[in-house]
């Protein structure tokens, strides 16, 4: 049923570089295969080689070290929905695993996965953007590592070459007072694509907002940060006037698309309302 | 390119080995070994029909490379229990008319095994959503969703598991 491809299942990351250095750009890595196999089948996707990262060892788990939180690549999104850790650190990143897909696929699918699949419905992100995660991306010539918000460099296109892998995902725990959520507007409750994916953070100081962060998703050939949204608040006091004045800037700030989901002037109204909701619920919460 | 290999798969406690090409999912090598209970339908995550536990964990079959699970403890429907002792689960599908043409049933059956494994008490919100993975085009969902209830109300007085 699938198209034909050679398969090869690496012990060690070493392994798996060479392997994809050797093949260049018809080669794939494969994590969960949620979106792999599926665009294999329909042909979106025609790899000679695919290269199934499943039995290297020391590519899953969530830690917590010297200020950051760091998560393995192949961490899956069931992983994340079950820690402690993030529910504390990276409560926007909990909200965003209790919406994504179903249990079946959660179970499979990855945290790397969800990042190189460079859908701007990717749920991970706009809550990873709005933590200023970092990418450690590793190749044949050693490790980098890259901004989130740099890694994408258009639709479905990023920084990464064929022969690096993401090899680490990680962010400086939020300082505390920070308040972090992620909303989905999907079209049923469970197992949707995302229409609008909103998430916010929120510091305060004295009084005033600090660490502003507003990320969407699927409004943008890429997830985006809301950058000046982001600057009406920050460093001002949260008032309604505000609020609203940041919530119109961010729909001003996104270019979404008319699909089968919804319109372009649709999902551009709801980043207006959700940004506005979200900041708002934060205030209210760091009261 | 896309070479058979041998390949050795632990289905519901037995070994099983067969000849596979790389291209091969889960849900094509357990049907082709007479795993019929593992159904087909979308062969793209979207209806759940494939459901299997990989590992104790449900997984979509038909998203999964068959030379990716050697080596992994594979459980369809039928390594839940037998006609002769179902699961739960099975017991109260069957008594409660939770199937009609039963296509979706195998995968419902694994998807709320370990739903229930893991919250043992699910509000019925949360057995929605848990099972939003899971199509079922006959029955309408709410004798599903009661089966699963009652199911989990004889586990929790048990504290049976698999
Ligand atoms: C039914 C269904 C529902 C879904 N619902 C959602 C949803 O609600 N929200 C959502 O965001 N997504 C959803 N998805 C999409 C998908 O599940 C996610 O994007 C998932 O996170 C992909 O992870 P994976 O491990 O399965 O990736 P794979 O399919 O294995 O890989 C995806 C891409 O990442 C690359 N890749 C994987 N690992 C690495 C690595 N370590 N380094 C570099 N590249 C790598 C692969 O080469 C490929 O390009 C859904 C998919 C299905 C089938
Ligand atoms: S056949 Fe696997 S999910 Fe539909
Ligand atoms: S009983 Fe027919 S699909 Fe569910």
């Amino acid at each position: 049923m699938y198209g034909e491809f050679d398969l090869t299942i690496p012990e060690t990351l070493q392994e798996a570089v060479k392997v994809l250095a050797a093949a260049g750009k018809r080669a794939v890595p494969l994590a969960g295969g949620t979106n792999v196999l599926v665009d294999v089948r329909s042909q979106r996707l025609a790899p000679h080689r695919i290269v199934d990262l499943g039995r290297i060892g020391g590519l899953r788990g969530i830690s917590v070290e010297g200020g950051r939180v760091t998560l393995g690549p192949r961490t899956t999104i069931s992983e994340l929905l079950a820690s402690d850790e993030i529910a504390r650190t990276a409560p926007a990143l909990g909200d965003a695993a209790r919406v994504f897909a179903g249990q079946m696929v959660r179970n499979a699918a990855t945290v790397a996965g969800n990042i190189a699949c460079g859908s701007p419905a990717a749920d991970l992100v706009p809550p990873l953007l709005a933590l200023d995660a970092e990418v450690t991306l590793t190749g044949a010539r050693g490790s980098r590592t890259v901004a989130l918000c740099d890694y994408y460099t258009g639709y479905k296109a990023d920084q990464r070459a064929p022969d690096e892998l993401i090899t680490a995902i990680s962010w400086p725990v939020p300082v505390k007072g920070t308040f972090g959520s992620f909303y989905k507007l999907a079209r049923r409750k469970g197992d949707a694509i995302t229409v609008v994916g909103v998430a916010v953070g929120l510091g305060r100081k004295e009084g005033c907002c600090a660490g502003v962060r507003i990320a969407l998703g699927s409004v943008a050939p890429c997830p985006i940060r809301a950058r000046k949204a982001e600057g009406v608040l920050e460093g001002e006091a949260p008032t309604a006037e505000r609020i609203a004045e940041a919530a119109r800037i961010a729909a001003e700030e996104c270019s979404p698309i008319d699909d089968v989901r919804a319109t372009g002037e649709y999902r551009r109204k709801m980043v207006e309302v959700l940004v506005a909701r979200l900041v708002n619920s934060a205030v209210q919460a760091g009261k | 390119m896309g070479t058979e290999k041998t390949i050795t798969l632990r289905i519901n406690g037995c070994d099983e080995t067969a000849e596979v090409p790389p291209h091969r999912t889960l849900l094509e090598a357990l049907r082709g070994l007479g795993h019929v209970d593992v159904k087909c339908g979308c062969e793209k995550g979207d209806c759940g029909a494939c459901a299997v536990l990989v590992d104790g964990e449900a997984v979509d079959s038909c998203l999964t490379l068959a030379r990716s699970a050697e080596g992994r403890e594979i459980t369809t429907l039928q390594g839940l229990g037998t006609p002769e002792a179902p699961h739960p689960l099975q017991q109260s599908f069957a008594e409660l008319g939770a199937a009609q043409c039963g296509y979706c049933t195998p995968g419902m059956i694994i998807a709320s095994e370990s739903l229930l494994r893991k919250n043992p008490a699910p509000s019925d919100d949360e057995l929605r959503i848990a099972l939003s993975g899971n199509l079922c085009r006959c029955t309408g969902y709410v004798k599903i969703f009661e089966a699963v209830q009652a199911a989990a109300a004889v586990m929790r007085q048990t504290g049976e598991t698999i």
